[in-house]
């Protein structure tokens, strides 16, 4: 579904993206986990052309996307949920997620829309409850609800995910990622960015392994689990804990 | 004090105070999308009245007025595209001075294609000797045309901002213009529409106005600063409120000239701005938890 080849992009001279190349096949969930400062969220606002791509390509359902509008990227089918969740404080959590819906909406796919809305109160019934509350008065958690609401109220095939346990209790990680299996279950396919490499990798299929803007790594899921390099940099263990 | 004259007194200020909230609904509009403070709003004000009294020989007094709010409308939004688009990257500040830079400009450039002399528009109804009775208060009917307009566009401006998509979008455009850009809306557009809006927002307020305090090329500079004390009294990005705040700061204005000499009416309104400013920064309605998620 989605295919990037040789992607390069920085922010003037800073090089930050060194030739990136990596696929999203249908329905699968892709992780890409790496340290701080390793171009991570910068793929992603490539892909949404928020950065502008310096070289390579990227080409989604077989279109090629690079340097695009941001919106043509959402009308397509392809949503993010930015990392830091971004939503609109001030407003209500109903008025964030029926932006999220602004494509369809002038398409005059009104239907469709309150469609979606029912079906994310399906999936977060506090969200229902809330949805008179001003967004930036949630929790946490019910914030990163509103953010993946927001994104799939375009009625994406395609969600980019950044970090979306960014400050979260463990507790409500879980959750978050329960809910991605779950939308992978109901046909999405979802590229997702993740510091917490241990919960990400339990739910994901694939994986890739970035460092200073270079994937070094690639594998399924379990094969990276099981990576000596990946425990000892991502997981948290000692040299000794499996060399002994 | 009579009855009467209190009535006098307060339609005075309501009159007043109208033209103040003109120009605070101007910079609410601007503020809800761009969150910067627009100081060139007062001139849109003059330039309303301006055109539309030019266009007036011309043509009947409605079509000149609807001339006057869509060419004052266009100057908005070629302000955006021209100045404030290619600013937007940098800071808000730096926005705002290009603001007072183009207040000026706009200033000058009213003065050489005008001249310095007071012009009025001619009155709606009747004409300025005509008046209608109001308990017992004569006023002059375009005090009802400047409340019922000022009324309508109110009322539009709430419904227009909580209730339709493209309102909806502009207000995210203001929040985080990163995620309205995630969202497919295109923030560019939704600045130069509200440009344009609060340009021919201001213009029609000077229309409606200029047959009672007359319309004059430097009028803007001391519309923008009430418009302003307005505008935070009221509570920042909340035009509705802006239009109460308005007419409080009119009447107070209007009843202070019967205990105090006129010269004291502008110390009025910026001792309540400093009053405001200390001690309750989010306005007299503004909604502290909705100011408290907002920049400033």
């Amino acid at each position: 579904m989605l295919k990037i080849r040789n992607l390069e992009a920085g922010y003037d001279k800073l090089k930050i993206l060194k030739g990136i190349s990596l696929h999203v096949k249908s329905g699968e969930i892709v992780t890409i986990i790496g340290a701080n400062g390793a171009g991570k969220t910068t793929l992603l606002n490539t892909i949404t052309s928020i950065v502008k791509t310096t070289g390579g390509n990227i080409d989604f359902k077989g279109v090629d996307v690079t340097n695009v509008s941001p919106d043509l990227l959402v009308k397509k089918g392809c949503a993010l949920v930015p990392e830091g969740r971004q939503l609109y404080p001030a407003m209500t959590v109903k008025e964030n997620l029926i932006l999220g819906a602004y494509t369809l909406y002038r398409r005059r796919e009104h239907k469709k829309a309150l469609e979606n809305l029912e079906n994310i109160y399906t999936m977060f019934p506090v969200l229902e409850e809330r949805k008179t509350q001003l967004a930036g008065t949630l929790s946490g958690g019910e914030q990163q609800m509103v953010a993946i609401g927001r994104a799939l109220m375009s009625g994406p095939d395609m969600l980019l995910m950044d970090e979306p346990s960014m400050g979260l209790a463990p507790l409500i990680v879980k959750d978050i990622f329960r809910t991605v299996e779950e939308l992978r279950d109901k046909g999405k396919t979802i590229l997702i960015v993740e510091q917490n490499a241990k919960a990400v990798l339990e739910i994901a299929d694939r994986g890739y392994v970035m460092e200073t803007g270079s994937l070094i790594l690639e594998g399924s899921a379990e094969d990276l689990l099981d990576n000596n390099d990946v425990k000892r940099a991502y997981l948290g263990r000692d040299y000794k804990d499996f060399t002994d | 004090m009579s009855a009467e004259q209190v009535l006098q007194y307060i339609f005075a200020g309501i009159t007043v105070g109208s033209i103040y909230a003109f120009v605070a609904i101007g910079y609410n509009i601007i503020y809800n999308t761009t969150g910067i403070i627009n100081f060139a709003q007062g001139e849109f004000v003059m330039l309303g009245g301006m055109i539309s009294f030019t266009f007036s020989r011309f043509m009947p007094l409605f079509p000149a007025i609807i001339i006057a709010v869509l060419i004052t409308a266009a100057i908005g939004g070629l302000i955006e595209i021209v100045f404030i688009r290619r600013m937007r990257k940098n800071s808000v500040l730096g926005m705002i001075v290009v603001t007072i830079g183009i207040s000026i400009l706009l200033r000058e450039a009213a003065l050489y294609i005008w001249d310095e002399q007071i012009r009025a528009l001619s009155f709606f109804t009747g004409t300025e000797i005509s008046s209608v009775s109001v308990f017992g208060a004569r006023i002059s009917p375009q005090v009802l045309w400047v409340l019922g307009v000022t009324l309508v566009i109110v009322g539009g401006l709430f419904f227009f901002f909580k209730f339709t998509l493209t309102g909806q979008a502009m207000r995210a455009c203001s929040e985080n213009s990163r995620a309205a850009k995630l969202c497919g809306i295109k923030t560019d557009s939704m600045v130069n529409f509200s440009f344009m809006l609060s340009a021919g927002i201001g213009a029609l307020g000077g229309c409606v106005v200029s047959p009672l305090t007359q319309t004059h090329y430097a009028m803007g500079t001391d519309l923008a600063i009430k418009g302003f004390i307005v505008a935070i009294l009221g509570g920042l990005g909340n035009p509705i409120a802006a239009v109460a705040a308005g007419l409080i700061l009119g009447l107070l204005e209007s009843f202070s000239i019967s205990i105090l000499p006129m010269a004291y009416k502008d110390v009025i309104s910026i001792i309540i701005l400093l009053i405001i400013l200390v001690a309750k920064p989010s306005g007299l309605f503004g909604s502290k938890q909705v100011s408290s998620l907002k920049d400033f």
